[in-house]
């Protein structure tokens, strides 16, 4: 297989798994360990594990490895030097080419293209129930005796006025068509919101060749200065930071803390934004709006955890920092569930250099292996700087300021802020899932992923809060899935199909 | 009124209708229990004659009636329901089971199966028959619960949620005072028992018996659809198995569009405790019976499946109305799949009873204190 991340087509899925002479160990229908999640905890998590001797299956809903940090173009778009988009570039070919050379000799199996929707106790540990291949064109079931879970996040979302124009894009959804499409959103693009992926993604659209007249962030950053003791023990962090801020600094563009874009304008097209100033609770000053012209718009306002699949087998939770609900694990990254461990961002996200020390840690103690006690510490620092990073980018709870009774809550089921605010004060829900069953708020295609956060404000609570929250979300179904397959029913493992 | 569900709320709303003083007390939100995660059947089709069937009939007419005020708020239709059957045997089944019905106020009319496609065009070919039954109709359950407890607020009703009621209050001579929760007392010379699946549990608190269980339902929700699925449509097998004493899985399609444009696919009922474990045969039964029935949906997308737990007493009847045993101690749960149907019946003739009238139904078969203490079931 080839090794150069100049041939981005050499991470497409394995070739077919009968046809190799090594195959046959992963006839054996129960894997000792399958892993969720092909990003760097995964990728980590499955490398280590099968270096420490479990036979091993990562699956993956996309078609290749790496996840959403390590996008890279598809095969066919040419792409010279897929590197340059990515920091630590060689961590992910290095993993890569173990994994291969794992896969070679029969110890791990990728299995891209499969999306899990649901996670099943059996008698001897889980199945993985899978929706397959980009169409979702059929089912399969994935038998082991432990699962790591390395699902990752998503973007936090909070509504605005105009949010819902073509041209406002997420932040995360910018960088990865940078990424994979190695396309812009605009040419002239404001970032907004809150969080450090904002640095990361306005660096890499301007490295790109995309104007940025300002990026908008709603903290005053101070949150980090305040522990510095944490900081000092996170150098590459501040190597990182300052990569960024040299990139934006050369093409001049402008930081705007303790702001927020409270409207976007335009009819067919977001064609400005309107930034203004916030106090200390997020809350916009009246008289410090003013307008910023622009084609683009990448909003986000940091990432929460994907764990549906194990808060649907009862895993406990926490609430952490940034009010986002994360898997409640032990020293060892495991859940409150036997034999489901997780690792990454679904333990409260923290970013690649910790994801993949969790993914590492999680494969040591599956094992039943010693991990080196060097990236032990490495988890705990980065760990300690992830808490450090939420508390910062908390959204404040003035936000729901910047919007109007006809913004749009829930996008997929165009729920106004004006219809949850009738739930709230005439109907007697106090809660989200109230909202939702009383608004369809959070009912549609993304099943309130998007707008949860933003309908957990406005109910008055958040999810898992002291406020008496009815704790995280339980989705039996991860993703939708054609009732079909469901009609199909479990099938038994078979690599070869 | 203990239970802010959709029999709480309608107990509240002919209360305080009725000129009472109520407050509605639930440890969680409103429509937080079976009520949250039902389907909505207001329904006489699914049921024999018996005293059951008479409050399906007389809710029938107060559901039409609210309907005036709320029906678009809470997404009344009255659409009708159709029972089919596969065979000839089970057309024949169907008929016998109609004209009991017919009997006692329902109107059933049979449609032969080249017939069915009129009604539901979607249907498999080669169904043998069925019965078209008008008076089914259906609600949004959660909206239902909610307007019902806005109306009896505007009354004069208070919601009070998130607390738990820890004790019941009794007096010297055993009569009911109120409730204590964790953060209040409440002051009442009746206390109603509308706690659904924890009616027993409540029972309990006032030192009597009653044996409410869970039976566990799952419901399957399809991505938004054009009208594809026009009444409430169901198998012929759900009759029986709404009835059933089974403690093991069973499922019969039913299936019905929604103003939203989501199908709605359930039943499965299963006696599993409070177990909230997504069962994969569940889901498997459920797909598979709907689409023999709508082989359209065969190709449609699931979005979401939800949970819930049906409150049931062993004869398959709810607990309506005063307990004999503690003087003040109302019952109004257990209505098991059918709370939301049956919910205006319970609240009037609860209020009617509140309010030294005559309920408009003989509360006989639905006394609470008609279970032997035995263990536990």
């Amino acid at each position: 297989m080839p090794t150069s991340p100049s041939d981005p087509s050499s991470f497409g899925p394995p070739a077919d798994a009968s046809s190799g002479p090594l195959a046959d160990p992963l006839f054996d229908p129960l894997f000792d360990l399958a892993v969720i999640g092909a990003g760097p905890a995964g990728l980590a998590a499955a490398v280590t594990a099968a270096d420490l001797g479990l036979r091993c299956v990562l699956l993956d809903g996309g078609q290749g490895t790496g996840g959403q940090y390590y996008r890279h173009p598809a095969p066919g778009l040419g792409a010279a030097r897929p590197d340059r988009l990515h920091h630590h570039w060689s961590a992910y070919t290095g993993l890569a080419d173990r994994l291969a050379a794992h896969e070679r000799a029969g110890r791990a199996a990728f299995r891209g293209g499969h999306q899990v929707w649901a996670l099943e106790r059996t008698g001897d540990g889980f199945a993985a129930h899978v929706t397959r291949g980009p169409e979702s064109t059929d089912r399969a079931t994935v038998r082991s005796r432990s699962v790591l879970l390395a699902t990752g996040a998503y973007e936090r979302q909070l509504p605005f006025p105009g949010w819902t124009l073509p041209g406002v894009v997420t932040a995360g959804g910018a960088q990865a068509m940078l990424k994979a499409g190695l396309v812009l959103p605009g040419r002239r693009i404001v970032v907004a919101g809150s969080g450090p992926l904002l640095l990361a993604a306005a660096s890499s659209l301007v490295t790109a060749g995309a104007e940025v007249p300002a990026v908008v962030e709603a903290t005053a950053y101070l949150g980090y200065a305040r522990r510095p003791g944490v900081l000092a023990g996170v150098p590459g962090k501040l190597v990182e930071g300052a990569g960024h801020g040299g990139a934006l600094l050369r093409h001049g563009v402008r930081l705007r803390p303790r702001s927020a874009v409270v409207e976007a304008h335009g009819t067919d097209r977001v064609t400005g934004v309107t930034v203004a100033r916030l106090d200390a609770r997020w809350r916009p000053l009246p008289g410090t709006e003013r307008r910023i012209d622009c084609d683009a718009l990448a909003v986000g306002h940091g990432l929460l955890p994907q764990i549906d699949l194990a808060t649907e087998l009862g895993a406990r939770t926490r609430t952490g920092p940034d009010g986002a609900v994360a898997l409640a694990v032990d020293a060892r990254l495991r859940t409150s569930v036997p034999g489901l461990w997780s690792a990454g961002e679904t333990n409260g996200v923290g970013g690649a250099d910790l994801a993949l020390a969790e993914g590492e840690l999680a494969a040591y103690a599956v094992a039943g292996a010693l991990p080196e006690a060097g990236t032990l510490r490495r988890r705990s620092r980065l760990r300690a700087f992830a808490e450090l990073m939420a508390a910062a980018h908390r959204p404040g709870p003035g936000w729901t300021g910047w919007l109007r009774p006809d913004t749009d809550v829930c996008r997929c089921e165009e729920v106004p802020v004006a219809a949850i605010r009738e739930a709230v004060d005439d109907l007697g829900a106090g809660d989200p899932r109230t909202v939702k069953l009383l608004t369809r708020a959070g009912m549609g295609w993304c099943q309130g992923r998007m707008c949860g956060p933003a309908v957990a404000c406005l109910a008055g609570s958040a999810p898992g809060s002291a406020s008496g929250g009815p704790g995280p979300d339980r989705r039996p179904l991860g993703c939708p899935v054609p009732l079909s397959q469901l009609a199909a029913g479990p099938s038994p493992e078979s690599p070869a199909s | 009124m203990v239970g802010a569900g959709v029999v709480g709320a309608a107990c509240a709303y002919y209360a305080a209708r009725a000129g009472l003083a109520v407050a509605v007390v639930d440890r969680g939100p409103v429509a937080g229990g079976t009520t949250g995660a039902g389907e909505g059947n207001l329904l006489v089709s699914d049921k024999e004659p018996g005293p059951e069937l008479d409050l399906a009939l007389l809710s029938t007419r107060l559901w039409r009636e609210l309907a005036e005020d709320l029906g678009e708020a809470v997404e009344y239709e009255p659409k009708g329901g159709v029972v089919v059957a596969s065979t000839a045997a089970g057309h024949e089944a169907l008929r016998a089971f109609a004209a009991g019905q017919r009997a006692v106020g329902v109107i059933a009319e049979e449609v032969p199966g080249e017939r069915l496609r009129e009604l539901e065009p979607h249907l498999a070919p080669g169904l043998a028959g069925g019965f078209h039954y008008p008076q089914d109709a259906q609600v949004q359950p959660a909206l239902a619960a909610a307007h019902l407890l806005r109306a009896a607020r505007r009354m004069g009703a208070e919601l009070i949620t998130g607390e738990t009621v820890t004790a019941v209050d009794l007096g010297p001579d055993g009569a009911v005072r109120g409730v204590r929760t964790d953060r209040r007392r409440l002051a009442a010379p009746a206390v109603v028992n509308a706690a659904g699946t924890w009616g027993g549990e409540l029972a309990a608190l006032a030192g009597v018996h009653l044996p409410v269980m869970p039976r566990r339902g799952f419901v399957l929700v399809t991505e938004p659809l054009p009208r594809v699925v026009r009444h409430k449509v169901y198998a012929a097998d759900y009759v029986a198995n709404v009835a059933s004493g089974s403690a093991g899985l069973e499922t019969s399609a039913v299936i019905e569009g929604t103003p939203g444009g989501p199908v709605l696919i359930g039943a499965s009922r299963e006696r599993v405790g409070f177990d909230r474990t997504l069962s994969q045969e569940v889901l498997r039964r459920l797909a598979g019976q709907a689409a023999e029935l709508f082989p359209v949906l065969a190709d449609v997308t699931v979005l979401r499946a939800y949970r819930g737990f049906r409150p049931y007493l062993p004869d398959h009847l709810p607990a309506i109305g005063a307990d004999p045993r503690v003087p003040g101690l109302h019952h109004a749960c257990g209505h098991e799949g059918a709370g939301i149907g049956l919910a205006p019946a319970t609240g009037l003739l609860i209020a009617e009873q509140l309010t030294g009238k005559q309920p408009e139904l003989d509360l006989g078969p639905f006394r609470a204190d008609r279970f032997p203490v035995v263990g536990t079931a």
